[in-house]
């Protein structure tokens, strides 16, 4: 048993009928974009995007440094609007919801760069509640065990009055998980969420997100760890999609000398996924 | 709490954290003893307000206080004598009270600001709203500006000041005038400029006399209370925090940043546009009011987070009563201490201030 709970653990009933950490069914989205476009003064980031999720896939979104991976994701997670095409959550436009409504099926975990934050790990999971809470309403009691539920799924338990400014960057790393978690998404979108993470803790994790019933995208640089966790890979190169599809019609060498200006032998593992090896600069 | 199931997964329990910090309360407050300290602050504040009243330089005690306020509350209280009933209800009363408004909104403007623009130095003076107060008070008191028949009042000026200035800063930062750091930085320029302005006014055409009273005014002084002062200060600030307490979850989610909020479904720049509205014209009333007195909004909702944590349910409130009770005292001391000699009180919240800061600061770095 691993400390994250694939199972859906933790996940309060929908309709707060019953307070207490229990099991709900998800209702993992469907999510597509269909040819999005978009730019920050006037530079072109991503142009002509497309990206299918199926309910409950975990899609992982591969590319070089600066092709688009989190700026494609804030525009999944309905953070900016395309400047051209659309994204669908469920076939209903993002633009269409509102922000409330989006906070309560879709979750982000972006790259944290926050430190100073004087707030208990606790206090940070509770956030995720907010969606759920009447805006005028304190922290329900329910809540609270929700989130300590979560805590301790993500194996922090005991760290509940730990300070943000105290935690490591794995530690901050699994409490930001947990609060995107409690936020009962439908769509749960992660970048680089394997970042400060121990081998074991990435493992777990990709463990954890390959089994939720819960629609995931979430950008990877370690190609291997890619290819064995997800069910679907999108490769963007240049802010264009380059390859999309199974992990094995993705990852070639071809593709990845392409996208990454790396040398690769790519072969097939026992578990008929690729696996990348790279070679060394000038061999 | 026992360790996490997967001995690989768990990191080294953190011994104690739970049971050291054992008094959590589902209403937001984690810290120990944290559901006791606003009742008690507001009983510390009521008493305060009293006690400040009976202290001065004519001989009154906290009875006579109550007997001349229940006097004129129309309750069944033997009156006092005229002379020290007007000393209570024309000059102290009026006078604590605002002390207490402008200390109040101050310390809540002070952490709605930094909480919006994730900066601990953030103050209510960040948008420019005490150099603009200086420049329109001067700019009356040297230059004697005239609207129709009558002079207009140096809190006119002050508060016409501190209004332009906050438009300019909304003008300098533009469209994208929500980005914390883009308003911070139109605040710090426009600052500058009426600072300079200021300058010129008073060196081109000052007599030492002015000089002196704008400085006096400038460092904070709450001489000029009144009860219309009270009146409009009250009304402002109490609608102003009654706004910015009904943000206080979306002042918690902005911790994380614009993206994060935005995530957990607060319209983001919408919710900024609206608290640094409400915050500047909260700032701006009371710089009328009482001139800029610094530190209140600085320090006090750090030393306030210290002690009871950063969820803004708790924190404003608990801002606001401890920002009065602080200014309330600094404003005894700054007219008692030195009697009849009085001090600027801009002087005393520093004074007095930055040693409790330090205690609070200190005691906090040894108990992470």
């Amino acid at each position: 048993m691993t400390g994250w709970d694939a199972t859906g653990g933790g996940r309060a009933t929908r309709d707060g009928r019953d307070g207490g950490p229990h099991v709900a069914g998800p209702r993992p989205a469907l999510l597509r974009a269909d040819q999005i476009g978009w730019g920050v003064a006037g530079v072109r980031i991503l142009a002509e995007v497309a990206l299918t999720a199926e309910p409950g896939a975990t899609v992982g979104l591969l590319g070089p440094n600066g092709s688009g991976k989190s700026s494609l994701l804030r525009l999944l997670a309905g953070l900016a609007r395309p400047d051209s095409g659309l994204v669908l959550l469920d076939d209903v436009a993002l633009s269409t919801l509102s922000r409330r409504a989006l906070s309560r099926r879709i979750a982000v975990v972006t790259q944290q760069a926050v430190t100073d934050v004087e707030m208990s790990a606790l206090e940070v999971v509770l956030l995720g509640r907010i969606p759920y809470r009447p805006r005028l309403a304190g922290v329900a009691a329910a809540d609270v065990a929700l989130a300590r539920h979560a805590l301790a799924e993500a194996g922090l338990a005991g760290f509940e009055q730990r300070r943000w400014s105290t935690l490591s960057g794995g530690e901050r790393q699994r409490v930001d998980l947990a609060r995107a978690l409690v936020q009962e998404p439908d769509l749960l979108l992660l970048d680089e969420p394997t970042n400060h993470l121990d081998i074991r803790h990435q493992l777990d994790l990709l463990q954890f997100l390959s089994e939720s019933a819960t629609t995931v995208v979430v950008t990877l640089h370690d190609l291997n760890l890619a290819a064995q966790y997800c069910d679907r890979l999108v490769l963007l190169h240049a802010g264009r999609v380059a390859a999309a599809g199974a992990p094995a019609e993705v990852l070639t060498a071809d593709r990845i000398a392409q996208a990454y200006r790396v040398r690769a032998d790519v072969d097939t593992a026992a578990d008929g996924r690729p696996r990348v090896r790279y070679r060394r600069p000038g061999s | 709490m026992s360790p996490p199931v997967a001995p690989s997964l768990a990191p080294a329990p953190d011994s104690g954290a739970g049971a050291r910090r054992a008094s959590f309360t589902p209403a937001g407050t984690w810290r120990p003893g944290g559901r006791y300290v606003l009742p008690l602050a507001v009983f510390l504040l009521l008493t305060s307000i009293a006690a400040a009243v009976a202290v001065g330089s004519a001989d009154l005690s906290a009875a006579d206080v109550l007997r001349s306020v229940g006097t004129h509350l129309g309750l069944p209280a033997r009156p006092l004598l005229p002379l020290p009933d007007s000393i209570v209800w024309d000059l102290r009363l009026p006078r604590v009270l605002l002390a207490a408004l402008v200390g109040a909104g101050l310390a809540v403007c002070g952490a709605v600001l930094q909480a919006l623009t994730r900066n601990p130095l953030a103050d209510p003076f960040l948008l420019g709203i005490s150099s603009g107060a200086s420049t329109g008070a001067v700019a009356v008191l040297v230059l004697g500006i005239h609207v129709g028949a009558g002079p207009v009042g140096l809190t006119t000026g002050a508060f016409a000041g501190s209004l332009a200035a906050f438009g300019a800063v909304l003008l300098l930062a533009g469209r994208r005038a929500v980005e914390p750091t883009r308003i911070v930085l139109a605040g710090v320029a426009v600052s500058q400029l009426f600072s300079a302005v200021t300058s010129l006014i008073v060196i081109s055409d000052a007599h030492t006399q002015d000089t002196r009273g704008v400085t006096f005014w400038l460092l904070g002084s709450l001489t000029a209370a009144s009860w219309p002062a009270v009146a409009l200060c009250a009304v402002v600030t109490g609608v102003g925090l009654l706004v910015c307490w009904a943000a206080a979850t979306a002042l918690d989610a902005f911790a994380f940043g614009t993206d994060t909020a935005r995530s957990l479904g607060f319209s983001t720049g919408r919710t900024r546009l609206l608290l640094f509205g409400v915050t500047a014209l909260v700032a701006a009333t009371l710089v009328a009011a009482s001139g800029a007195i610094g530190f209140v909004g600085l320090t006090v909702p750090h030393a306030v987070r210290f002690m009871i944590g950063s969820g803004h349910r708790t924190l404003l409130p608990a801002c606001a009563v401890t920002g009065a009770t602080f200014l309330i005292w600094a404003d005894t001391a700054a007219r008692t201490v030195f009697s009849p000699q009085e001090l600027p009180v801009g002087v005393l919240t520093a004074v007095l201030g930055v040693p409790v800061f330090a205690l609070v600061m200190l005691r906090r770095t040894a108990t992470p």
